[in-house]
C-alpha cells in the first residue's frame, strides 16, 4: 500500500508523469481487457469477416475516445479554443500543441489493443479463413466443391469441434498459416508505430525547438492558470458562505431580540464566548425555526442588502442600495438594549 | 517498506540511475515478452525462413527504437546538437559521450532479445529446417527433392500428422537447436569480452577527456531540468499576480460604481478576502469577464505600482 502510495505520490508530482501514468494504465487495461474477452467466432460465412474486422477495430476507436474523456486538458483546450479574443490574444501553436500531446497519449492504448490482437491472431484466423489458398496448401486430389460449399467449410476453420474439411485442407495448416500472417502484421505495425513515434521525437529538436518551448510554457501557464483561478474562486465562495451565513444567524438572532424582547442576561464572562458563538439560538425549537428557514427561504446572494427595519436579509432581493445601509450590528445593539 | 523508498529515491536523485533502470526494465521486459509470445511456425517452405528471421530482427528493433524513445538523454543529446551557438561553443566530444552512453544502454534490450531467441532454439528450427542437407539424416534420405523441402518444412511442426511419428523429426530438430545455442553462447561470449575490454581499458585512453565529457553532459542535463522547473515556478507566479491582477481590477471597478459606500464601515477579516465581491450579480460579472475578456499576458503594471 505504501509503495503504491509513494509511486502515486511519484506521478502526480509532475503533471506530465501524470498524465504517463494514466496512459500507462489505460494500455495495461487494454491488453488485460483483450485477455479478459471471451472471443467467439460465429464460424458462418459473412460473419466472419465482420466480427474479425470488428473487435479488431470497433475496440481502439472506444479506447481512443476514453483516452480523451478521461484526460482533463480536454476540457482546458476547448475552452481555449472557444473563448473570445478579448484582451488576450490566441495562439494557434498553443492549440497544436496541446492537441498533439493529447492526441499521442489517447493513441497509445488503441496501439496496443491491435498489436496484442494482431500478435495473438485469434482475429485474423476468424475473418480470413475464408481466403486460405486451398490450392497451394490443401489437398489438390480432392473433388472440387462449389464456391458456397468451400467457403461454408473453410468458415468452420476456427472452430475445431465442428470443422469437417480435413480432406480439403487440415486445420492445423490453414490455422498456422493464417497466424503467421496475422503475427507478421502485427510485428510490422509495431515496428510502423514505434518509427513513426521515434521519428516524431526525434527530428522535433532539429526544427522547430524554439516554438516547441514557447507553446510548451503557455500550455503549462493555461493548466496553472485556470487551477489557481478554480482555487481562488473556491477561496472567495468560503469567505462569501461563511459571512451570508454569519448574517443568516445574525439576522434570526435580531429577529428572536424583536419578537421576544429579550433582557440580556449578566452572562459570565467566561461564557461569553460561547454564549456569542450561539448566535442567540439556544433551544431546540428556535433551531429548527433556524433550520426550517434556511430550507425555505434561503437569503439572497448580496452581503450588504439595504437594512429596512426588521429587515433580516431574508425576504430582500439582491439590487445594490441607492443609500447606504446602516450597518446592522447597530441596529441589533438597539434593540436589545430595550 | 524503507528499503524500496530509498532505492526509489536514489534513482530519482541521479538521471544517470534512472536510465539504467529504465533500461533494466526493457531489459526484463524483453524476455518477458518472449516469454508470452505464442511461437507458432508456419511450417511451409518459404514462409518458415521469413518467419523465423523475421522474430529474431523485427523486435530487437522495436526494442532498441523504444529504448531510444524512452531515454531523455537522446532528447537533449539532439538539442544540444542541433542548438544554435549563439554564446556558448558547443564541445564534440560531449555530443559523442552522449551518443555513445544513449547507444549502449539502448542496445541492451536488443541483444537480451536475440540471445534469448537463439538460446531457445525455436527461431533457428522454424529458419533454417528446410536448408538442411537431408542426406545426413536417415529419414529423409530417400525422398524426392520437392517432397523432401516439404517435409523439411514441417520438422518445427511436432503435431503435424506427417511428423508425428517420424524419428529423424527429433534428429534435425536436435541437430539446428545446438547450432543455434552453440551461436548464442558465442554471441554473449564475445560480448561479455567485449564489455570487460572497453571498461577495464578505457581508462588508459584519454581519461581527462572522458571525465570533462562525462562531467559536462551531466551538467547539460541538469540545466534542462532546472530550466523547466524554474519555467514552471515562473508561470505558477505569473498566473498567481494574473489573478491578483484580475481581482483587483474588478475591485476598483465596482468600487468606481458604488462610490457612496461609508469608508469607515467596519469589515470583518472574512469580507476583506471578498475584494469587494459581495454578491451574486458581481461574482457572475466576474466570471463572465473571465471568460469573455481574459486579461492580458502582462503584470508589469502590477510589478510597478
Amino acid at each position: 500500500m505504501d509503495k503504491f502510495r509513494m509511486i502515486f505520490q511519484f506521478l502526480q508530482s509532475n503533471q506530465e508523469s501524470f498524465m504517463n501514468g494514466i496512459c500507462g494504465i489505460m494500455a495495461l487495461a487494454s491488453a488485460q481487457m483483450y485477455s479478459a474477452f471471451d472471443f467467439n467466432c460465429p464460424c458462418l460465412p459473412h460473419y466472419n469477416l465482420a466480427y474479425g474486422l470488428g473487435i479488431l477495430l470497433v475496440p481502439p476507436l472506444i479506447l481512443f475516445l476514453l483516452g480523451f474523456v478521461l484526460n482533463n486538458n480536454v476540457s482546458m483546450l476547448a475552452e481555449e479554443w472557444r473563448r473570445p479574443q478579448g484582451q488576450r490574444g490566441k495562439d494557434p501553436a498553443v492549440l497544436r500543441y496541446m492537441f498533439c500531446s493529447m492526441a499521442q497519449r489517447a493513441m497509445i492504448a488503441p496501439v496496443v489493443w491491435v498489436s496484442v490482437t494482431l500478435l495473438d491472431g485469434k482475429c485474423i484466423i476468424c475473418a480470413f479463413c475464408t481466403s486460405v489458398p486451398v490450392q497451394t496448401l490443401g489437398n489438390a486430389s480432392h473433388p472440387s466443391l462449389s464456391q458456397r460449399e468451400m467457403e461454408r467449410v473453410l468458415a468452420r476453420i476456427p472452430c475445431r469441434e465442428i470443422y469437417d474439411g480435413q480432406e480439403l485442407i487440415t486445420n492445423e495448416v490453414a490455422t498456422r498459416y493464417l497466424r503467421c500472417i496475422s503475427q507478421a502484421l502485427g510485428w510490422c505495425f509495431v515496428l510502423l508505430m514505434t518509427t513513426l513515434a521515434f521519428l516524431v521525437r526525434s527530428l522535433r529538436p532539429c526544427f522547430t525547438q524554439a516554438a516547441f518551448l514557447k507553446s510548451r510554457y503557455w500550455s503549462h501557464y493555461i493548466d496553472i492558470e485556470r487551477k489557481l483561478f478554480d482555487e481562488t474562486c473556491t477561496e472567495h465562495a468560503r469567505s462569501f458562505a461563511k459571512v451570508c451565513i454569519q448574517q443568516f444567524f445574525e439576522g434570526m438572532s435580531t429577529d428572536l431580540a424583536a419578537t421576544h424582547c429579550h433582557q440580556p442576561r449578566e452572562a459570565p464572562t467566561d461564557a461569553e464566548e460561547a454564549a456569542r458563538k450561539l448566535l442567540g439560538i439556544t433551544d431546540q425549537g428556535t433551531m429548527n425555526m433556524a433550520l426550517k428557514s434556511w430550507h425555505r427561504c434561503k437569503p439572497p446572494l448580496h452581503l450588504h442588502p439595504p437594512a429596512l427595519p426588521g429587515s433580516n436579509g431574508w425576504a430582500g432581493a439582491g439590487q445594490a442600495p441607492t443609500h447606504p445601509p446602516v450597518p446592522r450590528r447597530e441596529i441589533a445593539a438597539y434593540y436589545s438594549r430595550v | 517498506m524503507d528499503r524500496f523508498r530509498m532505492i526509489f529515491q536514489y534513482f530519482q536523485s541521479n538521471s544517470e540511475s534512472v536510465m539504467n533502470g529504465i533500461c533494466g526494465l526493457l531489459a526484463l521486459a524483453s524476455v518477458k515478452m518472449y516469454n508470452s509470445f505464442d511461437f507458432s511456425c508456419p511450417c511451409l517452405p518459404q514462409y518458415n525462413m521469413a518467419y523465423g528471421l523475421g522474430i529474431m530482427f523485427v523486435p530487437p528493433i522495436v526494442l532498441f527504437l523504444c529504448g531510444l524513445i524512452l531515454n531523455r538523454q537522446s532528447l537533449v543529446m539532439l538539442e544540444e546538437w542541433r542548438r544554435p551557438q549563439g554564446c556558448r561553443k558547443k564541445d564534440l566530444a560531449v555530443i559523442r559521450y552522449m551518443f555513445s552512453s544513449i547507444m549502449q544502454r539502448a542496445m541492451v534490450a536488443p541483444i537480451i532479445w536475440i540471445i534469448v531467441t537463439l538460446l531457445d532454439g525455436k527461431c533457428l528450427i522454424c529458419a533454417f529446417s528446410d536448408s538442411v542437407d537431408p542426406g545426413k539424416f536417415a529419414g529423409f534420405a530417400n525422398t524426392s527433392l520437392v517432397q523432401v523441402h516439404q517435409l523439411l518444412a514441417k520438422v518445427p511442426c511436432k503435431d503435424d500428422e506427417l511428423m508425428r511419428n517420424n524419428t529423424a523429426r527429433k534428429a534435425v530438430s536436435r541437430y539446428l537447436r545446438c547450432w543455434s545455442q552453440a551461436l548464442g553462447w558465442s554471441i554473449l561470449l564475445i560480448l561479455i569480452i567485449a564489455a570487460f575490454l572497453a571498461r577495464w581499458l578505457r581508462p588508459c585512453f584519454n581519461q581527462a577527456t572522458l571525465m570533462q565529457a562525462r562531467h559536462w553532459s551531466n551538467y547539460i542535463d541538469i540545466e534542462q531540468k532546472i530550466f523547466e522547473e524554474t519555467c514552471c515556478e515562473h508561470s505558477r507566479l505569473f498566473a498567481h499576480k494574473c489573478i491578483l491582477h484580475f481581482f483587483e481590477s474588478m475591485q476598483q471597478e465596482i468600487k468606481l460604481h458604488s462610490s457612496s459606500l461609508p469608508k469607515e464601515r467596519e469589515r470583518a477579516e472574512e469580507e476583506d478576502l471578498l475584494q469587494g465581491i459581495t454578491d451574486q450579480e458581481k461574482v457572475n460579472k466576474l466570471l463572465r469577464t473571465w471568460y469573455y475578456e481574459k486579461p492580458p499576458l502582462d503584470v508589469s503594471k502590477v510589478t510597478q505600482r
